[in-house]
Order: structure tokens, then sequence, then C-alpha cells
């Protein structure tokens, strides 16, 4: 309908889908809004004629309580507008969930707190869903411990994750671009900070993309890639880099006691240093710093030896006093 | 007219242990009223505190730990502690036995055995708030809320607990609507608010052992390891959640029914105008109570539930929603030819109409499947949802209490205050919760402690205009208090309003110990406006 409008109530129109389930928007909001106009001037035109005037007296008042014909058209005209609505709804609906059978096929996975995606060539992501343009993506998605839910407000489309359970969406995106995901389903702590974002590029881009995906780029110094990995691996949800306490221990707090001990809930303390560093990315319940709560998920399989290895750097490097 | 009242219910038996055992409804439903009204402003605070925090995006205010505790005792509270019980246990209670001629409900000791049973598992609740709250929603869905290390079983066990009174409340009610009316008052003379209390109790005994069915399965989970729902021990959290749903469901209309029931006798009193389509709103009330069983899977539209389920949830829920419709078109077409005064009561009805319409057509958007895909768990649902309970239920909760305040405690409050505050709620709500529409639409979703830049400009204009919704609703309800404390009392006889049902015509107010002082009789219908003229008295 009118572009101004589409901006004004919707995020952009992304996936070959949206504009149908806008305009059924449209439809309902336009009859809803004839509705409520009938209900509000009803309402206001009624009590105003009929007020009680200033020291009027009591009287008997009409007995009239019913009418057969406006009985009739307020049954049979909300009945024919949300006949219309519900065959839309489903119609619509029924285009959601008909995966086209040319899909690519993209593995979601929900962990608290952030996304995973595996690509059909191997290679993954983390927070970053990376899908070509014009071409139908199904994602079959499920959840390694609570329940999550994958939306992507552009796309139209969300779909509950569960864990043992395989869920599955589809999208067909039209326009290259980089737009948010989010989680709609409440998942603890981390909730609101579980957002990721889904790139959209041209078809032949993307290939060139896969194809590099998983292969190591051995060019950038450990700290850097250590830097570039602390929000591509979604650490930025639980630990800053400037001191503050968010769900985790701020990294800076860490690079700051290397070599110094660090007290845990249970009491035990240990000296932090790369081992330390290293088996709390990928062990993190078994030691839990003083005071959060070990709600870490495992980065098991999820880190190679570099990163890790450029993670303990960076962290490391994030205290300017250091001597490392 | 009854004149020269000696006793009424308030002053007579004197004592603490005449209230603390009385078995007088009247005084269990103010002991409901006061009790419900506390947990109100408690909820309240906390929605205030959770608007304060999203005023601006980050964790300016509290931690994202602080703010899932907020928002879940929020929800839990106003739920569990005020709404569902709170109405039918205050006005029902006060007004049930008077609209039907009886001197007290079917059964007065269970009664009094239900207030207790409600506070006692109010106790379980206030435990949770002092221990460190709890964190998984008011919905408890699995596996977080096996998992959270919060306080999930004492909340859970208190609402299993309140369940219980809600039960034998509804029980209490039917058997009272059913034996103790009055001769020559039958079902088609009954107040509306009386079937509407009919159909509220019918739903609280059908549906509310399903949830406490629920709550005990996610107790045995959590401490003995049977695997139920968590699907780590072999369960299944989507059962879980059709459990849920299926008593939750059904309680939105335990919520709203009984606020339908006090706009159908705010309307005619008020425009001295017989009810439009009398049968009409009786029988819609109870297919409404009926239908509501049956359309629980549109809050699991993303589930993963078979598209035919979603299909059939889906046109279900339509046939709640085309009654609900005629009702409003009766409310309005009861002021047709009517002499309609602006009271306090009556601008609560017109603003409910005017807010429960919008919370009726949303629901609209979020029954067509494709459009709730996108909609699911964005802040649409919360500004539909609180246009549904806070825009119907406690705005018609508020004026049912400025209708009856009168009648039940013999006091008139100051009515150009009450309908400042009545106007205040209006704008605050309305400012609060519009632009909430606007945040879901564009992709905001719920339960959020934090959010990002784009949606800034509409979450700080919904929290300025929270904290005049907050400050109006405060002080309606102040107001109401301050006219007891003030003992600004009217004339013993007093019905201002000319209501024509027998709480009106047949008793003092407040209310003689044994409500009427000899039987009652009855005259005519209790919206007789075109055959009886009953005249406003009212003296300070």
């Amino acid at each position: 309908m009118f572009d101004w409008l589409t901006e004004f109530f919707f995020p952009k129109q992304v996936s070959t889908f949206a504009s149908d389930i806008d305009n059924l928007f449209y439809f309902i909001f336009y009859s809803s809004l004839v509705l409520f106009l009938i209900v509000v001037i009803g309402m206001v035109y009624l009590s105003i004629k009929y007020r009680a005037r200033k020291d009027e007296p009591l009287r008997l008042t009409s007995s009239k309580d019913h009418s057969n014909l406006l009985e009739s058209l307020f049954f049979i005209i909300p009945l024919i507008l949300v006949s219309i609505t519900f065959v839309w709804g489903i119609r619509s609906y029924l285009k959601m969930v008909i995966v086209p059978d040319d899909a690519i096929e993209i593995k979601v996975t929900g962990v608290s707190w952030f996304w995973t995606f595996d690509y059909p060539d191997g290679g993954q992501t983390l927070n970053e869903l990376v899908v070509p343009s014009n071409t139908p993506v199904k994602l079959v998605l499920s959840s390694k411990d609570v329940l999550h839910s994958f939306f992507i407000p552009v796309m139209r489309s969300k779909m509950d994750c569960l864990p043992n359970r395989y869920n599955v969406m589809w999208f067909d995106a039209t326009k290259e671009g980089v737009y948010d995901i989010f989680c709609t389903e409440y998942c603890g702590t981390g909730h609101s900070a579980m957002g990721a974002q889904v790139i959209v590029m041209k078809p032949a881009q993307y290939e060139e993309w896969a194809s590099e995906l998983g292969a190591d780029d051995d060019s950038i110094p450990l700290d850097e890639l250590g830097a570039r990995l602390y929000t591509q691996k979604a650490c930025n949800t639980c630990h800053t880099e400037d001191g503050s306490a968010l769900v985790g221990p701020s990294f800076l707090q860490t690079s700051q006691m290397y070599e110094q001990e660090r007290v845990f809930d249970d009491g035990t303390s240990s000296v932090i240093d790369d081992n330390y560093v290293r088996s709390s990315i990928l062990e993190p319940q078994t030691q839990i710093v003083a005071g959060y709560q070990g709600v870490m998920p495992t980065y098991q399989g999820l880190l190679n030896d570099r990163e890790l290895d450029a993670l303990i750097a960076y962290i490391k490097s994030l205290d300017g006093d250091s001597q490392i | 007219m009854i004149e020269n009242v000696k006793q009424n219910y308030l002053t007579h038996p004197k004592g603490i242990m005449s209230w603390l055992l009385t078995l007088d409804h009247k005084r269990i439903g103010l002991m409901y009223l006061v009790s419900g009204i506390l947990f109100f402003f408690m909820g309240g605070l906390l929605a205030l505190g959770m608007r304060l925090e999203l005023a601006a995006p980050g964790n300016d205010f509290i931690s994202s730990e602080q703010y899932n505790n907020i928002y879940t005792l929020h929800g839990a509270i106003m739920i569990f502690l005020f709404i569902i019980p709170a109405i039918p246990g205050a006005l029902g209670n006060i007004l049930l036995p008077l609209m039907v001629g009886a001197k007290d409900v079917a059964f007065p000791r269970l009664n009094l055995a239900s207030f207790y049973i409600y506070s006692f598992g109010a106790l379980f609740a206030l435990y949770t708030i002092v221990n460190g709250g709890v964190d998984t929603g008011w919905t408890f869905y699995t596996p977080y809320s096996t998992q959270s290390s919060s306080n999930v079983v004492p909340m859970t066990l208190g609402i299993f607990i309140i369940g219980f009174s809600s039960i034998l409340t509804g029980l209490n009610f039917i058997a009272t609507v059913h034996k103790m009316r009055i001769p020559g008052l039958t079902w088609y003379k009954l107040p509306l608010f009386v079937w509407a209390l009919y159909g509220t109790s019918l739903v609280q005994i059908t549906a509310t052992p399903v949830l406490a069915i629920t709550m005990v399965l996610l107790m045995l989970e959590r401490f003995l390891g049977i695997g139920i729902f968590d699907p780590a021990l072999g369960g299944d959290p989507v059962l879980y959640q059709h459990f849920f749903w299926f008593y939750s469901h059904p309680a939105v209309y335990i919520m709203i029914l009984p606020a339908f029931g006090i706009i159908s006798e705010i309307i005619p009193v008020h425009s001295r105008k017989k009810i439009w389509g009398y049968k009409f709103i009786a029988y819609s009330t109870l297919s409404i109570a009926f239908i509501g069983f049956l359309v629980w899977g549109h809050h699991m539209f993303t589930s993963g539930q078979s598209v035919f389920s979603q299909i059939v949830f889906s046109f279900i829920t339509y046939f709640v929603g085309i009654p609900t419709g005629v009702k409003i078109f009766s409310w309005i077409l009861t002021m047709y030819k009517g002499q309609v005064s602006f009271t306090p009561p009556m601008i609560y009805a017109l603003s409910f109409l005017f807010l429960f319409t919008i919370g009726g057509l949303t629901g609209i958007f979020l029954g067509a499947v494709a459009l709730d895909i996108h909609l699911h768990d964005t802040y649409f649902v919360v500004a539909h949802f609180h246009y549904v309970m806070q825009g119907g239920t406690i705005v018609a909760f508020l004026g049912g209490l400025h209708h009856w305040w009168p009648k039940s405690f013999g006091t008139m409050y100051n009515q150009t205050i009450a309908n400042i505050c009545a106007f205040g709620v209006f704008l605050g709500f309305n400012g609060t919760f519009f632009p909430q529409f606007l945040l879901g639409l564009r992709g905001m979703p719920r339960r959020y402690a934090t959010y990002s830049e784009q949606f800034v400009e509409l979450h700080s204009y919904s929290t300025f205009w929270s904290g005049i919704l907050g400050f109006s609703i405060f002080f309606a309800i102040v107001n109401l208090f301050w006219s007891f404390m003030k003992r600004n009392k009217v004339d013993p006889g007093s019905n201002p309003w000319g209501g024509m049902s027998l709480e009106w015509t047949h008793t003092s107010s407040p209310p003689h110990p044994h409500n009427f002082e000899t039987d009652p009789v009855f005259e005519h219908g209790p919206y007789d406006y075109d055959k009886v003229i009953v005249e406003k008295t009212y003296k300070k």
C-alpha cells in the first residue's frame, strides 16, 4: 500500500510474504477502525443526545430494548469481516509453512544467550546469519537448553526453539542488507541481549563467503582476532571491556587481576593464568567467580585452538599496564 | 425506603474477633477488597519500576535480573492476587446475596474459609518477594522454570493454594444463585451482574483444577526429578504450555466476565433505561465462558503445533469475538432514549467501552495466524492484554467501586475529584499503552530489560504517561477511602443513582447485618425504568 504508512507501522518488508501479511494487517486495521468509530461515535452521540438536563424530573423512559434489524447487522457484518480475516490469515500462513523444495537448509541453535548457525557446506557462525538474496532459505531450529524463539521482524517470521525437537521456518529475502534478529521467548538474565543479525548478500557474494567459511585467517594478529571474536562469539552479551559487571565479570577485571588470586563461590581460589581462562571458556561451570551465577554455556566445539589463544591474548591486552 | 436504621454491618457487632471470625458476606467482601487493593498497589508500583527502567535503553536503573523479577512479580500479583480473587471476592461477595435477596451466601463458613485460604496462599507470594523474588515470568514456562534457582516453588505453591479459594468461592456463588433467590426473582429477572458472577463461577470451578494439577506436576518435577515437562528428563515443554493455557485462557474470562457484569449494571442505572438485549447479554456470558475453553491454542501459534491445530484454534477464537462485539453494541444502545447522567461510575463505564473495544479489536489481529506470527511475544500483545485487563477489567472495577461505594459503606466520595481521576486514568492509560501497539508492530519483543535505540521514543513516551496513570489510580482510590475516614455519611436510605435492583431499593446504606430487616418482596425487575420511577435519594 502506501510506503510511508508501511514505514510507520512496520519494519522494512524483506521476505516474499511480508507484503501479503502487511496487507492483511491493513485490512483488519481499516475494518477495525470503522467498527471502532461506530462504537465511539454512537457512544458519544447517544450519551450527549439523551443526557439528563439540569433539574429535569425523572421520567419513565422508553421500553425499547431490541431491534431485530440492528442486532442482525451487528452479528452479520462482523461475521463477514472475521470470516475474510480468518481465511486470509490461513492462506498467508500456508505460504509461510510450505517450504520450497530448492531451499538451502541452515541449522539454527539457540543457546543461553547466543545463536549458532550451521551451513549446508560446513562451517558455523555465531550471532550472524548469512543468507543469499532471492533464494529460499529453510531454517531448522532447536535449542540447547531452555526455550528460545527466533524472530526476524523484517521477514515477518518467528518460530520457537525447543530442546530435543526441531521446528522449521523459511523465508526468501528480497533485499540485501543487515537486519535485526531477536529472541522472543523469555530465557533468563541475558534474554534482552540475545540478539543477532541476518546479513542478506547477493547469491554470488554468498557463494564466495560460504567457501571461505571455516578457513582460518592466520594473517591477523592474535589479540586483534580476539577482539573480533569478542563480539562475534557474543562474549559481550555478558562480559564488558570497561570494568562494569554484567551477567559475568568484566574482561578488564580479569585482565587486571592476571597472575593474581581469584576467589570462587565454593570458597576455593586460583591464580588467573592462560590455563584458567581457557578452562573458563570450555568448562565454565567448574569454577564460578564469587558473586556471579553459573549460567554460562560451554564453548566446547564453538572455538578452535587458535581462536582460544586469540581470546586469551585479547583479554590480556585489555589492561594497559600489563607487562605481557 | 427504610428509615431510622440503627444497626449496620460495619459497626455491629464490634471487636476484632467479630471481624476475623465473621461469617457476614459483606465483611468478608470488605476484607477481600482491602487485601486486593493492597496487592493492586504493590503490582502497580512494580509496573512503574519497570516503566522507569524502560524509559531509556540499557540497564541504567536496575539490572536485568532485577527487571526479570519485577516483571514476573507484577504479572503474578496482578493476576493471581488481585484481578482473579478481588473482583468476585470483593464486589461479588458484598453484592450477590443483596441482589438475590438472601441473608448471606449459601455457605457462609465456606466463604470465610475461602478468604483464609486466599490469605494463606498470599503469604507464600509475600515470602517469595522477601526471599529474593522469582524470575520465570508469570507463565512459568518449562524448562526454564524447572531449572531456575529463584523461588519457583513458593510462588507456584501459593498459586496452587489460592486456586482452592477460587474454586470454593465459585461453588458458593453457584449454590447461592440457584437456591437463594427470593420468590419471583426468576433467572431472567436477575441483575446481569449476577449472571456474570454465575458464568465466572462456572469457569472457576472447571478450569482452576487444571492449573492446580499443572502446578503440582511442576513441583513434582523439581522435587523428585520426574520428567514431565523438562526435555532433559524426557519431558515435553509444549505439554506444559497446553496445560497452562487450558487454564489461563479461561482465566481471562474469569477476569473479564465480572467486568461485563459491572458495566451491565452501571450503564442502565446511570442512563435510567431498560438494558438493551437482556437475554442476549445473559446467554453470551455463558457462551463466552464455554467457548473460552476451546481457544487456548492461540497462545501457542509459534510453538510448532500442527498446521491443522493452528487453523482450528484460529477459527474458534473468532467465535469469542462475535458475542463480545454484540455485547458492546447492546451497552451503547442501552443509552438510546434514556436519561444519561455523567456521574463517576458512568465516566468509567464509557471509558471501559472505548478501551475494551480497542482491546477486543486488537485481538482480531492476533487471531489471524499469519499476522500473529509477526506479533507474537511482542509489545503488541502486551498492549492488547493491558487494554483488556486494565482498560477493561480494572476500569470496570473502579467504576463498580464508585457505583456501589455509597451502598456498601454508607459514605459518599468527592464526585468532582472522582471524575478528574477517571479522566486521568483514561488519558494515562491510552498514553501508556497505545504506543506499545506501535512498538510491537515495529518488532520490539516483550520481557526485555534493555532494548535498541530505534525504540527509545515510544518507550519514553509510554513511561511518561504511566506516571499519570499511576497517580490517577492512586488518587481515585484514596478519594474513595478518604470518604470513609472523613465519615462523609449518606442518608441510610440513600439510593444516589436511582438503582432498581434489590440492593438499592430494599436495604439501608450500609446494609443491616442481616441484609434485609424484613423479607424482601420482589416488586419490579432490575431494569424496569419504563415501568416504575425510583427516586434518586441522596443527602449528605
